[in-house]
């Protein structure tokens, strides 16, 4: 079954038609042509799917695309300003917060639905935030940094 | 030469920003509109013949593009030419659960799930060996017609003699040590795209590997194509850590997929299906005995290591070799005996992981020498230092080392860890421990061994002033790409923004052996060194023309070509490159790097060459831990590590390799581990398979070592793993430290340590 899918991706208002069973990553990747959002597992695992929805981080692999009829859905080619990356993006290439890149985009969405709901969180709430965020390659360690600088890069 | 604040000088990646953005693209992005859509039919038996396999209604499913079995692959691959013993798909006989059987391309997903669902397999089930003890008892089915016993590989070697060396300790001891089976878990699960085009007969091959070389060869015999037909592009690689130096059977299969329905074939496996394919670190157990002087000094080690490879050789022999060559090299050792022994059993083939074949016999040796020194009454360090290096060279087993941080390492964690007052001083539950590692830079001999250099890498210079560096060497997050731009910019004086590096594409880039054993920097830093040294002497001859100079009167300064002392404004890169370019076009030039024959190890045992490399690096690091005491769950607060990677070409990306590599230890440390029941993986998903997170990842202090080797590019070694071994013996020397219990066993679970220190309450 498929039914019109009506929602805004990257604040862009499209309408597809979508099957009911479709994920939204799938719809991300091969609808809307958005790749930036990676599968790292069979689902719900690993965090790299990480999307906002309504400026919350959620996972597109375990959620309908049909279930975000409305919302607005934003992924990491969201955050740029044209050329200019966003503070979030800027400060994980600055402080090497990327090696492999493939958690990169689902670790930065989730760091920024972090920020927008606290914009100085202390050390354990970026720890807590990012928990299902699996990286392989900076063991977090300038993931962490990388968040405290664009906190700074973030300030007025 | 002048210095612009590019060797030396922190530097994010040169393609960070394409991974931030979204940009980059990694195999499973690549698939164009149209793609067939790969699947593979796995074993459900860990040991069974194969008596049929009726494929016939999954052909005639509407949407099928071509379903293939064992018959579409007679040629036996494997990454060592003295161990092709895999075929892509199983042939008579599946040795280990989830070995693909078939495969088949359809025009969706649903479909070709559905298509998979029709074959049927008929088997006879054979007895599934396991563990290593099941697989060598008497009378056991051998796995592989050419191995008898079931054993893969069994060296042996004394290189002196350990019955003196013993008979002249003051302590001897020996514990045995177990570790579980571990994998590398990159991030990115294995994708393939191949594209077969009629016309021609040609293959193109996108593919998530380490080594795109070996995988084209390996390709292309495997189809029975000519070398020269088969295209192999590396894109962005979502990690590796190991788990890609070595061509995968699904490569293999999505080139014989795409011929056989005459198209495009695009084959993800699913996170499950990764697991299933890990190539990871074997599970180990080892004997470990040490004869100690009452200075803590070394006489005599004694080392057997029983390591369970899984159904098929892979790099197994290699990494039983490292097991024993690599007991030296980072202490003097007047005396070792060595026996090791791989063992072929119905679980999936290990292969090479970050630190190969070291990592659990260092665990071995530094936890027992640590207990050692408690006994002797003997600081960690302290021991340590009493078995350095005596003198540079080479070791008894014949391996080159020519720079040895290990010392100034020692004295750098010591001070930053605040070590004197916290070992033995800490309060209950809380503890520190020590311990040192260290790795090669690069293997000296290619495990395919050709004749030619180790590294080449060819620079083209055009009209536009930007030199792009061709290399093969495959960007896998490491770095590599952002170095070798480093090296030639430094040599030619210019900014990252005159450069561009394109990596890893056949058709493009020269042959390179891939990513593995820590080789890229040395090996292929030292190419772009020699390349970029050739481009500018042809760009200062034409500044030397122009100005009417010898070609040894020209100083570069950043963009400026001039004679020597002089204050005159000179002439601009732009100019040089506009006269350099009149006669002939477009500049190329090529440099190279082989390692010298001295390097390539020696022949006191069998096998003796592996293990030997240019130089190796050192690391020496110390953990803090809190141990609860109703749980036994272990925290580690902070880890302070040193690292002496002879120069730190990116401080940056050196730092970054390290606490990779130490948090990988941290991992296999603490809570990860590949378990199978009847050869049933039961950890292949990432709920199971605990990889730390980041509420239990601590802080991580690098400390960089330089020591300056001289046959290093700018006097660099590796950073990428000589420092993941030493986390897990400190783990354990801090957890004695904490509890007065010494773990032998990785992982050191909850569990593990809860019943340890039960018992040990108990009485």
């Amino acid at each position: 079954m498929k039914s019109i899918l009506s929602l805004t991706v990257n604040g862009v208002a499209r309408d597809d038609a979508a099957a009911d069973n479709l994920l939204l990553v799938d719809y991300l990747r091969e609808v809307v042509g958005l790749t930036g959002t990676k599968m790292g597992c069979d689902g719900g695992e690993c965090g790299a799917c990480t999307v906002l929805i309504d400026g919350q981080p959620r996972l597109s692999c375990i959620t309908l695309a049909q279930a975000c009829t409305g919302s607005e859905v934003e992924t990491v080619e969201g955050l740029a300003d044209g050329s200019r990356l966003s503070p979030l993006q800027s400060a994980f290439n600055e402080a090497l917060g990327a090696q492999c890149g493939y958690c990169t985009p689902g670790m930065i969405m989730a760091a920024e639905g972090l920020l927008r709901r606290n914009a100085e969180p202390a050390d354990s709430e970026i720890r807590l935030a990012l928990a299902g965020n699996i990286c392989r390659c900076t063991g977090y360690v300038k993931i962490l940094k990388a968040v405290h600088l664009a906190v700074d890069e973030r300030k007025p | 030469m002048s210095r612009i604040g590019r060797i030396g000088a922190p530097l994010p990646l040169v393609d960070g920003p394409e991974k931030v953005s979204g940009k980059a693209l990694f195999t499973a992005d690549m698939a164009p509109a149209g793609a067939l859509v790969g699947k593979i039919l796995r074993s459900s038996w860990s040991h069974a013949g194969l008596l049929g396999v009726d494929v016939e209604k999954a052909r005639a499913l509407p949407g099928v593009a071509a379903v293939i079995t064992g018959e579409a692959c007679d040629v036996p691959f494997g990454v060592l030419p003295i161990a092709e013993t895999e075929y892509p798909l199983a042939r008579d006989r599946v040795r280990y659960r989830g070995e693909p059987i078939a495969a088949l391309a359809a025009v969706d997903e649903k479909t070709a799930l559905a298509a998979l669902d029709l074959i049927k397999v008929r088997a006879e089930p054979l007895p599934g060996y396991h563990d290593v003890q099941a697989a060598l008892a008497e009378g056991a089915v051998q796995l592989h017609e050419k191995r008898p016993g079931n054993v893969e590989r069994e060296v042996t070697f004394e290189l002196g003699d350990t019955v003196a060396g013993f008979a002249d300790a003051n302590l001897v001891r020996e514990e045995t040590f177990h570790c579980a089976e571990i994998n590398h878990v990159h991030m990115e699960p294995n994708a393939s795209l191949a594209s077969w085009d009629e016309t021609d007969g040609r293959l193109t091959l996108h593919t998530c590997t380490q080594v795109p070389y070996y995988v084209h060869r390996t390709v292309a015999r495997c189809l029975g194509l000519d070398e020269g037909r088969v295209r192999v592009v590396k894109p962005h690689i979502g990690g590796g850590f190991g788990a890609r130096t070595e061509a995968l059977g699904f490569e293999v299969i999505a080139g014989l997929l795409a011929r056989a329905a005459g198209g495009t074939v695009s084959l993800v496996l699913s996170r499950e299906e990764t697991f299933l394919c890990h190539r990871g670190r074997p599970e180990t157990e080892t004997r470990m005995k040490i004869g100690l002087k009452k200075d803590g000094s070394i006489t005599a080690v004694e080392c057997e290591t029983i390591q369970r490879g899984g159904a098929y050789s892979g790099y197994g022999i290699v990494t039983i070799l490292y097991a024993g060559s690599l007991l030296y090299g980072l202490y003097e050792l007047p005396t070792v005996k060595y026996h090791g022994v791989r063992v072929l059993t119905n679980t999936p083939p290990c292969g090479a992981m970050r630190g190969h074949g070291t990592v659990n016999v260092r665990f071995a040796f530094e936890n027992l020498l640590d207990a050692m020194a408690d006994e002797l009454g003997l600081d960690p360090f302290a021991v340590r230092r009493a078995n350095l290096l005596r003198k540079l060279g080479f070791t008894v087993n014949d391996l080159m080392v020519n720079s040895y941080g290990v010392p100034e390492c020692l004295d750098k964690v010591e001070r930053a860890s605040g070590w004197a007052d916290k070992h033995g001083k800490l309060p209950p539950g809380r503890g520190i421990g020590m311990a040192c590692s260290h790795y090669v830079s690069g293997a000296a001999k290619p495990v395919h061994w050709t004749g030619e250099p180790h590294a080449t890498v060819v620079l083209k210079l055009d009209w536009d002033g930007v030199v792009t560096v061709l290399t093969g060497a495959a960007e896998i997050g490491q770095g590599s790409s952002t170095m070798v731009a480093q090296c030639v910019g430094e040599v030619l004086g210019l900014g990252i923004e005159r450069l561009r590096v394109i990596a890893g594409d056949s058709a493009v880039t020269p042959k390179d052996n891939g990513s593995y054993s820590s080789r890229v920097t040395f090996m292929v830093g030292n190419a772009a060194i020699q390349a970029a040294e050739s481009l500018k002497t042809v760009l200062v001859k034409v500044a030397a023309d122009k100005l009417e100079a010898a070609p040894d009167e020209i100083e570069v300064l950043g963009e400026v070509y001039r004679v020597a002392g002089s204050q005159d404004k000179g002439l601009e890169y732009s100019e040089i490159v506009t006269a350099a370019l009149a006669e002939n076009g477009t500049l190329t030039v090529s440099g190279h790097f082989s390692t010298p024959k001295e390097a390539q190890g020696g022949h006191a045992y069998r096998g003796a060459a592996v293990g030997s490399t240019m130089a190796f690096s050192y690391a020496a690091q110390a953990v803090e831990v809190l141990v609860d005491p109703v749980t036994a769950q272990v925290t580690v607060e902070k880890v302070w590590v040193a690292h002496d990677c002879g120069k730190a070409l990116n401080p940056l990306a050196v730092e970054g390799q390290v606490q990779g590599s130490v948090w990988m230890g941290l991992g296999q440390a603490l809570c990860e581990e590949n378990r199978y029941h009847d050869g049933l993986p039961v950890h292949a998903n990432l709920i199971d398979y605990r990889v730390p997170t980041f509420v239990d990842s601590p802080d991580i202090a690098v400390e960089i070592v330089e020591s300056n080797d001289p046959n290093g590019p700018f006097g660099a070694k590796e950073a990428g793993e000589g420092s993941l071994s030493g986390f897990l013996p400190a783990l354990a020397g801090a957890i004695a430290d904490a509890t007065g219990y010494r773990p032998l066993d990785c992982p050191m679970t909850p569990d593990m340590l809860f019943k340890a220190l039960a018992k040990r309450k108990a009485g």
